[in-house]
């Protein structure tokens, strides 16, 4: 069968193709874990390309409420129109606001929705979407309808881990974690974002870069994003490959390294490090 | 047909249900896997696996399934930690055989020698899967629970394959590393709201807006309130060291919780009791100390603090000056109790050791009465009775 596939922008291993598929066939959700940076956010976009489909992104926030994905009733304006004497007041559905859920259902051919970060939001948010995830429609009680998809969206949910994930919710989805990738998909990840790069430039900017994420006790470990970064100012400031090479297998500071080391602690922890193999 | 599959996941502890399995035929009759062995693997992971943590005790059980293999005897299948195993050995072993074990060099030795018979083994490629110590006569057996050593995964297939995706096991180190079980938790916490409107005013408040609007004859007139927030302040005192080893875990995750759940939220180490001094990190504690009664002048009685501790020491810690076992306190535990549960209005403490066994502890009992009765054990119920008490 057709379906999702590796792109030349987008590498995607065959477990999260098998995952995407599934999710695809069965039109349930799919929710999406990993380390932050790893592309699960990209990753809709890149369904949505492969499939023809148009993206609705709803990006969750801590003050998201999962209503505001189905509809809003905006009564302030009712209010202040009735007082001027409009005519739009009579009818209640001219002050529905739609959601982005609303928008997926009503639409006329299939739709991608990407649901954001969903552990972002209020530890109940996911349990007020069952039903709506579930049977894909709502009921609006203001103007007493019920909207039902006209075609099943694709749904891709991801999370950062921050909250733990009911598991009512979790039945009703399909899962991927996205793995963090090992040093060949690496490379093929960065041939296809940058496919004009100095070969040699790569591959020792690739070994300073995992020989950093195998440093114990880093609070943020650089992910594929950061790395991308990275190689992007490396290749503006066209540094030679010599600069990254270390002579002895001591730790040094790479250059540029605002780009992968995000957190004032872990600068510190390298230059701690450096410092020691220096004086070793 | 893969019924047996579901139900040695369940078995192994995974949370796999009959819609699961539903939805697992219907992508098979969807046509997904496509005939291909990798492809099922990767579809039944996504089906029946949702959650990072058990990803690779879904590839053991995958493995043991799809591939005929007997599962290991007694134990079930996870991962223990070893500091587990050795206590566990300590306690099942007879002292012949922990003497056979001093004579072949120690446990430590001897786990050494059990990692160095797995390397060997990998590194001779015998073929076939190869168990290790199911036995029971080499000095491992008895204890036969430790799951690498009994059980590795097959190395290479009867059919002469590269090693199997599911074999290569590449979740094992995520297993049991995020928090867990805290949402239960979050949820026993959230009695402890208590909510208040702070802020720039977002909200329209109807009643009001109804009642201005009538006051001006009718016409519109909006009045808008600050959203509700979770205004609750909360003050932890965290036992660390010693005895309370055995409860890291469930302290862990009732703070990981709490710093979720709360806003306003503070919290100290202590060390069996509180003296003059607490501290915030555990490894700068001797430079980083901060007085008790700064705390105490810091944070208003409208600070909800809770105790988390065993609260099982020598009766001296509490009751006599001097007694601490790190260093000399002028006063005794007691008095500093008591300072603090009458400065902050609410007060409660928590504690990991079940409650039937608080009458074993005279510690137990002494601090009761100094927190007036007002402790409660660390499990779900205990947490709702405290946030209870706390909310009165």
């Amino acid at each position: 069968m057709s379906g999702f596939k590796s792109t030349d922008r987008y590498i995607a291993s065959r477990d999260l193709e098998v995952a995407v598929n599934a999710a695809v066939a069965l039109q349930r959700p799919l929710l999406v874990k990993g380390e932050p940076g790893t592309g699960k956010t990209v990753l809709a976009h890149e369904i949505a390309n492969s499939l023809g489909h148009p993206l609705i992104e709803w990006h969750v926030k801590s003050t998201t409420k999962a209503q505001q994905g189905l509809y809003e009733y905006d009564a302030v304006s009712r209010l202040r129109d009735g007082q001027l004497g409009d005519e739009r007041v009579k009818d209640i559905g001219n002050y529905i606001v739609r959601g982005k859920l609303w928008e997926a259902f009503e639409s006329g051919e299939q739709t991608v929705v990407l649901i954001d970060e969903v552990d972002k939001a209020d530890i109940e948010f996911p349990n007020d979407l069952l039903l709506e995830l579930d049977r894909m429609q709502f009921f609006v009680y203001e103007t007493r309808q019920t909207i039902k998809a006209k075609h099943r969206p694709i749904v891709l949910i991801t999370s950062n881990n921050e909250k733990e994930l009911p598991d009512a919710f979790l039945r009703r989805c399909f899962f991927h974690y996205i793995r963090f990738p090992d040093r060949e998909t690496m490379e093929q990840i960065v041939q296809a974002h940058y496919p004009d790069i100095k070969q040699d430039l790569a591959r020792e900017a690739l070994t300073v870069f995992f020989k950093i994420r195998e440093v114990p006790g880093l609070k943020k470990k650089p992910a594929t994003s950061e790395l991308l970064d990275w190689l992007k100012l490396l290749m503006i400031e066209d540094l030679s490959p010599e600069v990254l090479r270390s002579k002895e297998q001591h730790v040094v500071i790479p250059p540029l390294h605002g780009a992968l080391l995000k957190n004032e602690q872990d600068v510190h922890l390298f230059e701690r490090l450096a410092f020691l193999s220096r004086r070793g | 047909m893969f019924a047996s599959f579901v139900l040695a996941l369940r078995s192994a502890g995974l949370p796999a249900s009959i819609t699961e399995y539903l939805t697992l035929m219907g992508a098979m009759k969807a046509g997904v896997a496509d005939y291909s062995i990798d492809d099922f693997y990767y579809l039944c992971r996504a089906t029946l696996v949702k959650d990072e943590r058990h990803l690779d005790r879904f590839d053991r059980v995958f493995g043991e399934v799809f591939k005929g293999l007997e599962p290991p005897e007694g134990m079930p299948i996870q991962n223990l930690p070893e500091e587990w195993l050795k206590k566990l050995a300590e306690k099942l072993l007879s002292p012949e055989e922990l003497d056979k074990i001093e004579k072949l060099g120690g446990l430590e030795a001897l786990m050494k020698r059990l990692q160095e018979l797995l390397e060997e083994q990998k590194g001779r490629h015998q073929g076939g899967s190869k168990w290790i110590g199911t036995a029971g006569t080499s000095p491992f057996g008895n204890n036969g629970a430790n799951p690498e050593g009994v059980r590795i995964g097959q190395q290479e297939g009867r059919n002469r394959r590269a090693i199997k995706v599911w074999d290569k096991r590449e979740f094992k180190d995520l297993d049991d590393t995020v928090e867990i079980g805290t949402r239960n938790i979050k949820l026993a916490l959230r009695r402890l709201r208590k909510f208040a409107r702070q802020g720039t005013p977002t909200e329209l408040d109807i009643p009001e807006t109804i009642r201005t609007t009538a006051n001006n004859a009718g016409y519109l007139d909006l009045k808008m309130v600050p959203e509700r927030h979770n205004t609750v302040k909360v003050l932890l005192f965290l036992d660390i060291g010693g005895s309370m080893d055995e409860h890291v875990r469930v302290c862990e995750e009732l703070f990981s919780a709490a710093r979720g759940e709360f806003k306003h939220l503070e919290y100290f180490y202590f060390h069996n009791c509180i003296y003059e001094r607490v501290w915030k990190t555990n490894r700068r504690r001797n430079d980083n100390m901060t007085p008790t009664e700064e705390v105490m002048r810091k944070y208003g009685p409208d600070y909800k603090a809770i105790f988390v501790g065993d609260a099982s020491m020598s009766p001296y810690e509490v009751s006599h000056p001097g007694g601490s076992v790190e260093h000399w306190n002028d006063e005794p535990g007691s008095v500093w109790m008591e300072r603090l549960t009458k400065h902050f209005r609410r007060s409660a403490w928590l504690n990991p050791r079940p409650r039937n066994a608080w009458d074993h502890a005279m510690t137990i009992g002494m601090l009761r009465k100094v927190m007036e009765n007002r402790m409660y054990p660390l499990t779900l119920g205990g947490i709702d009775e405290m946030a209870k008490e706390l909310n009165k």
